[in-house]
């Protein structure tokens, strides 16, 4: 407490391939979160450094860390982190109002995500009225709306039931092969990384302690002939 | 974010709730009446006071003299000076009566004349200062109300008299210290009644190389051969076609007279002035020459300017300015002291700003937070937590703009009323003018833009990790 210095991530030295789909594991407290908020730029590093294509998120102003932000990543939250006071569709097309997107254009990509996540018909609910899985599909579709490069997922499934947590992470998986989009996943289920992931890197106390090549095992044969 | 982005999510922000928002724009908007109210009651005492003195005439006015009038009653070592100057000795003619019409900001110059004639009524004679009124006079105080009608025309052959002429005509001096008897009462005898003005008038005599018709007063021949006039005796029956119950001493100029001519009437008639005892060395077949010339400026404020610009051209100029200098002055620091005090109101609102936004931010955290991890930059939640102030500013200042104008017409309604019950005229002292409207609503928002600053700061500075930590 107070003057002791907390190393949340400590000499974690990682690189991420382009097009790649990778797990951050770890106990809470071991440091994951922290290492998508400095991928994200949501958090800064007091040294070291955080290379994205070819950029120092480090050596960037808050104004250019908001840009990347909005142009190069997108978002999934444990908790959907949907506005609650908006309407799906401007939930979604919300990332466009930062980057001055015109009115009509926006819209048409509001559906056009929502029609990709199934949620067409809901364009005009507000969050409360959907259930999780809905509300996470809705924040996928928001994540997706900037065309990004990399999607950062922060337990995308720990309030979802298993069923609902599949569907979401199949999405996932489709925008990480369709899209070519790289993938960050941070999760303390094994199981999930070890059937989604090509990467598991497992951490702890805020340092590396693993970082190991996994063969996707894709959805599990069990619990998906069990829900259908 | 664009503005129109900004605009519609601040006023759905503002609709989130509702309630305290609400409260919050009210405060304003009383911040706003009263500061409306305040003013308007200024800027409306100040409009009834100027009004009445642009009636009296005595504020709007400049009388204008020849610094050669000056020089002939004594003051000789100006002369001296002046001789090297033409410009000061210059003469009050008509076309310098045409050329200070001509300045701006001013409405009429017209000459003062003013003689001494015995009036015949009822073959009794009357001595007594006969003075000329240009038709502006008409909407004077004191001719708006009396018995009887203004002169029909600028050449009408009319009078009106002064009250204590019309009872001298009468035989009615009241006694010292008696009940004075009624303008009405005066005038019925009166009006319509024939009146004969006898005068001196100036008429040149033929100068031996002129025709011996030649007007002296109208040519503009400058034979100087010669030059002399001679006066002449004359008459001229005018009609009496009212009776004003005013004060001489209040009157227009310098003039204290006690019957009234129309204007061009009186200057067809060439009368032989009290200047014109100074002029004797001047030629006959010169053009008039006036003794004074009144002004009307525009407005009272413009006085010094067109004073300025009159002594530019060499002539002497007096009017009451000091006077409506020290009334601008009190007007000036009332204006103030209702402005701060009608301020206070609105500086008490802008805490409400505050307090609501900052309120918002605690309440708010997630979503700030949500934003700025979906991208948008301090600036567009600094602009966001700004467009919703000024939203709030500018609808509190529309509907406090309103109040303050209810507030004012019922003011007004109620002193109305008082002033009926005390048998005196209403008065409409309340003056909402529109750009006090605009100002009003213009000076809530950037106070609440101002307020908005700490609260718009201190969201944009929040730190999105912080914010989205799971609750």
């Amino acid at each position: 407490m107070g003057e002791t210095v907390i190393r949340a991530v400590d000499g974690v030295c990682l690189e991420v391939r382009a097009g790649e789909f990778i797990a951050l594991l770890g106990s809470s407290g071991s440091g994951k979160s922290s290492v998508l908020n400095l991928v994200a730029g949501l958090d800064r590093p007091t040294s070291g450094s955080v290379v994205v294509q070819d950029r120092d998120l480090a050596k960037l102003s808050r104004e250019e860390l908001a840009k990347y932000r909005l142009h190069v990543v997108g978002m999934v939250f444990q908790s959907f982190n949907l506005i609650a006071s908006m309407t799906l569709a401007e939930n979604v097309e919300l990332p466009l109002r930062f980057a001055e997107v015109d009115r009509s254009q926006r819209s048409n990509l509001a559906r056009e995500a929502l029609e990709r996540v199934g949620l067409r018909a809901r364009m005009d609910h507000r969050p409360s009225e959907l259930s999780g899985g809905e509300q996470q599909r809705a924040a996928l579709a928001r994540a997706l709306i900037n065309r990004p490069q990399l999607l950062l997922a922060d337990e995308p499934t720990g309030n979802l039931d298993s069923h609902t947590g599949t569907e979401i992470m199949e999405m996932v998986r489709q925008f990480n092969r369709e899209l070519g989009m790289t993938v960050v996943m941070v999760t303390h289920e094994r199981a999930l990384a070890e059937r989604y992931a090509q990467r598991m890197i497992f951490l702890a106390d805020g340092k590396l302690i693993d970082d190991r090549v996994n063969t996707p095992t894709g959805i599990d044969s069990r619990e998906h002939g069990g829900q259908s | 974010m664009k503005i129109p982005d900004l605009t519609e999510l601040a006023l759905r922000n503002l609709r989130e709730s509702l309630l305290r928002n609400s409260l919050t724009t009210i405060g304003i908007s009383v911040g706003v009446a009263s500061l409306v109210a305040m003013l308007s009651l200024g800027i409306g005492l100040q409009q009834l006071a100027s009004r009445r003195l642009v009636k009296s005439g005595l504020f709007d006015t400049v009388v204008v003299t020849s610094h050669r009038d000056m020089r002939t009653m004594g003051r000789e070592r100006d002369e001296d000076r002046g001789a090297s100057n033409p410009g000061e000795s210059r003469a009050l003619d008509e076309p310098a009566r045409v050329e200070i019409e001509h300045l701006p900001n001013v409405v009429e110059a017209y000459p003062d004349i003013r003689f001494s004639a015995e009036l015949r009524y009822e073959d009794k004679p009357h001595l007594t200062m006969i003075s000329a009124l240009p038709e502006s006079a008409k909407s004077n105080d004191a001719f708006e109300g009396m018995p009887g009608s203004f002169f029909s025309s600028d050449t009408a052959p009319e009078v009106i008299l002064q009250k204590t002429f019309a009872e001298e005509l009468l035989g009615k001096t009241p006694p010292r210290g008696g009940e004075e008897p009624n303008v009405a009462d005066l005038a019925k005898p009166l009006l319509g009644q024939e009146l004969t003005i006898h005068y001196a008038q100036r008429a040149a005599s033929p100068p031996p190389s002129s025709p011996p018709s030649t007007d002296a007063a109208n040519s503009s021949d400058s034979n100087l051969a010669g030059a002399a006039y001679s006066v002449v005796s004359r008459e001229q029956k005018v009609k009496i076609v009212g009776i004003a119950d005013l004060d001489p001493e209040s009157m227009r100029g310098p003039t204290r007279a006690r019957v009234f001519l129309p204007l061009k009437l009186a200057e067809s008639l060439h009368v032989m002035q009290l200047t014109d005892l100074r002029e004797i060395s001047r030629a006959a077949n010169d053009p008039p020459v006036y003794s004074s010339i009144s002004v009307r400026v525009k407005n009272p404020a413009q006085i010094q300017v067109v004073e300025d610009a009159i002594k530019k051209m060499g002539f002497g100029t007096f009017s009451i300015l000091d006077a409506t200098r020290s009334l601008r002055q009190f007007f000036a620091v009332l204006d103030l002291f209702l402005g701060i005090f009608g301020s206070l109101a609105l500086a008490v609102a802008s805490i409400g700003i505050v307090n609501t936004l900052v309120m918002a931010i605690l309440e708010r955290r997630r979503e700030i937070g949500i934003m700025k991890a979906i991208g948008a930059s301090d600036g567009d939640v600094k602009k966001l937590f700004f467009a919703e102030a000024g939203a709030m500013g500018i609808l509190g200042g529309i509907v406090g703009v309103a109040l303050g104008w209810s507030i004012g017409q019922v003011i007004n309604l109620g002193t109305n009323v008082y002033l009926k019950r005390q048998s005196l005229p209403p008065e409409h002292f309340w003056a909402v003018p529109w750009w006090l409207v605009a100002a009003a609503i213009g000076f809530a928002f950037v106070v609440s833009l101002v307020s908005g600053l700490y609260p718009a700061g201190r969201a944009a500075r929040l730190d999105p990790v912080q914010a989205l930590r799971y609750e």
